[in-house]
């Protein structure tokens, strides 16, 4: 009974311990933001393979989002003869959950993955270590550029995927089954307000910190094996995963 | 000088110097060598901090290293070169601007001395015109050459070798070990090499030290050593599998 107890405080313990060195990591990040040299150059690079590099697959699953959205909610909403209710329904689900949620969980399989991949097989082939010995700290180098193009990328990337998801279901919903382009805009227009736009970009800037932060984390202490790379690819995206409904589920209920 | 007294280090419970006590001489070159495992390149990285120990200091020019801020520490790792085994160049960057980085990233030269210093370097180590290729793109005998241009241009006081012969065939590795001789006959510094390569590692070697059972077994100058009777030294050199060290 007792070693059932020490074993469950051990793990609750290693398990904060690891939340405390991630929260620290964190830290240490943005602070080297802050300190010279400044690696604009590297953040602009950085913006291209989490932002640009995304946007492909953002876009088609946002058109693709948007056409089954626009698929079910005219079958939905034909029950209640509130066809016109297309455009505010379509706009409100993916400018506030949809459009942060799906573009996050894009990003996080297209780049995510490759963030702790690459930082990870740094660490296996010991380029940190060399960075290190250079006198080169590699949170400044790899971990803060990443992190401030992931905040700039993911909520240009969300407004990208509500847009053309909106559009989606225009496609379905007015060119496909009739429903009035009028109507389609004017819904979204009377109910849609600022708020609903303000809260899905927060929630994506909230999701492009998780990301960066958390597969860089993970990559940055991979054990030293190609396992150990695998692991640590794994555990970054399933992680990133959960991170973005719990803290989604926060959000919302903080904006409601 | 470098100063290493009474280190320790373990991983997860498991020790792996256990007392370590050893002086690198200025402008010498030191050979670490002992068995596979036994911790050459642990005690290697804590040379420059890459490691911090549990216990005991590394005193660099009379600076215990260990207990540095990470600003003073910076200072101190200027003064080193590290060569690593894997060569660990940036797979992101040419092998130009892997040598031009250190230079890049700190000191202020203009970019046409940077140019010319990362040329130089390249060409002394047998890489010219070779600076436009990737890591992934040349043979692991390059890497390691441009791993040692990388860590030559900023002219450090000492340069580390983790294994820089390791994985290559016995004509690249001669080459390797007769870049050594040649750049330190030219620039001087202080050299410290991990290598399993016996002899030829001794022919560039000015003292060597043995690593056994986490303490240095035995320590002098290479003809000294080579003609140790230490037990240990003498069942290494001599590849026995029966004496004081456990093999398996």
């Amino acid at each position: 009974m007792f070693s059932l107890i020490a074993q469950f405080g051990g793990a609750t313990i290693r398990q904060l311990a690891g939340m405390g060195r991630m929260f620290r990591f964190l830290l240490a990040a943005f602070a080297w933001v802050f300190r010279p040299p400044q690696r604009l150059r590297l953040i602009v690079y950085h913006i291209r393979t989490i932002g640009v590099d995304s946007l492909s697959v953002v876009i088609l699953s946002g058109v693709f989002t948007g056409m089954v959205m626009g698929l079910q909610g005219y079958y939905s909403l034909r029950k209640f003869n509130a066809e016109s209710f297309l455009g505010s329904a379509v706009a409100l689900s993916l400018l506030r959950e949809l459009g942060p949620v799906l573009s996050a969980f894009m990003v996080t399989g297209r780049t995510g993955s490759a963030m702790a991949a690459e930082i990870g097989s740094m660490r296996v082939t010991e380029q940190i270590d060399a960075l290190y010995s250079m006198a080169i700290n590699p949170i400044q180098y790899l971990v803060s550029p990443r992190i401030i193009a992931g905040l700039i990328s993911m909520p240009l990337l969300t407004a990208i995927f509500d847009v053309v998801g909106i559009y989606g279901a225009y496609m379905i919903g007015v060119g496909l089954l009739g429903v009035s382009s009028g109507s389609y805009f004017a819904g979204m227009e009377s109910s849609v307000v600022f708020e609903d736009v303000w809260s899905g970009l927060l929630k994506s800037l909230s999701f492009g910190l998780i990301i960066t932060w958390v597969c860089c984390y993970k990559g940055f202490h991979a054990s030293p094996s190609a396992t150990g790379v695998g692991e640590a690819t794994t555990q970054s995206v399933v992680l990133c995963f959960v991170l973005i409904l719990v803290w989604d589920y926060f959000m919302t209920s903080v904006m409601l | 000088m470098i100063r290493v007294v009474d280190l320790h280090k373990a991983f997860s419970g498991q020790a792996v110097l256990k007392g370590v006590n050893l002086e690198l001489e200025s402008g010498k070159i030191t050979t670490i060598i002992g068995g596979s495992g036994c911790g050459k390149t642990v005690l290697l990285k804590h040379l420059n901090a890459l490691l911090l120990p549990d216990r005991g200091s590394v005193l660099v020019d009379g600076t215990d290293i260990t207990r540095l801020g990470a600003a003073a520490l910076n200072e101190v790792r200027r003064k080193f070169g590290v060569l690593f085994q894997g060569a660990a160049l940036l797979d992101s960057m040419t092998i130009f601007d892997n040598v031009a980085f250190p230079l890049r990233e700190k000191t202020k030269l203009p970019e046409s001395e940077i140019q010319k210093r990362a040329e130089e370097r390249l060409e002394q180590v047998g890489l010219a015109g070779m600076g436009y290729k990737y890591p992934a793109e040349v043979s692991g005998g390059m890497k390691k050459r441009a791993g040692l241009a990388r860590a030559l241009v900023v002219e450090p006081e000492i340069i580390l070798f983790d294994e820089p012969t390791t994985g290559l065939d016995p004509l690249l590795g001669k080459s390797i070990h007769e870049l050594i001789r040649k750049v330190h006959a030219a620039f001087g510094f202080t050299g410290v090499i991990v290598s399993h390569d016996i002899p030829e590692v001794f022919k560039i070697s000015d003292r060597v030290a043995m690593l056994a059972n986490g303490v240095i077994a035995a320590a002098g100058p290479t003809p000294e050593f080579v003609e140790s009777k230490n037990p240990i030294v003498r069942q290494f050199l001599q590849g026995e599998t029966e004496g004081p060290l456990t093999v398996l």
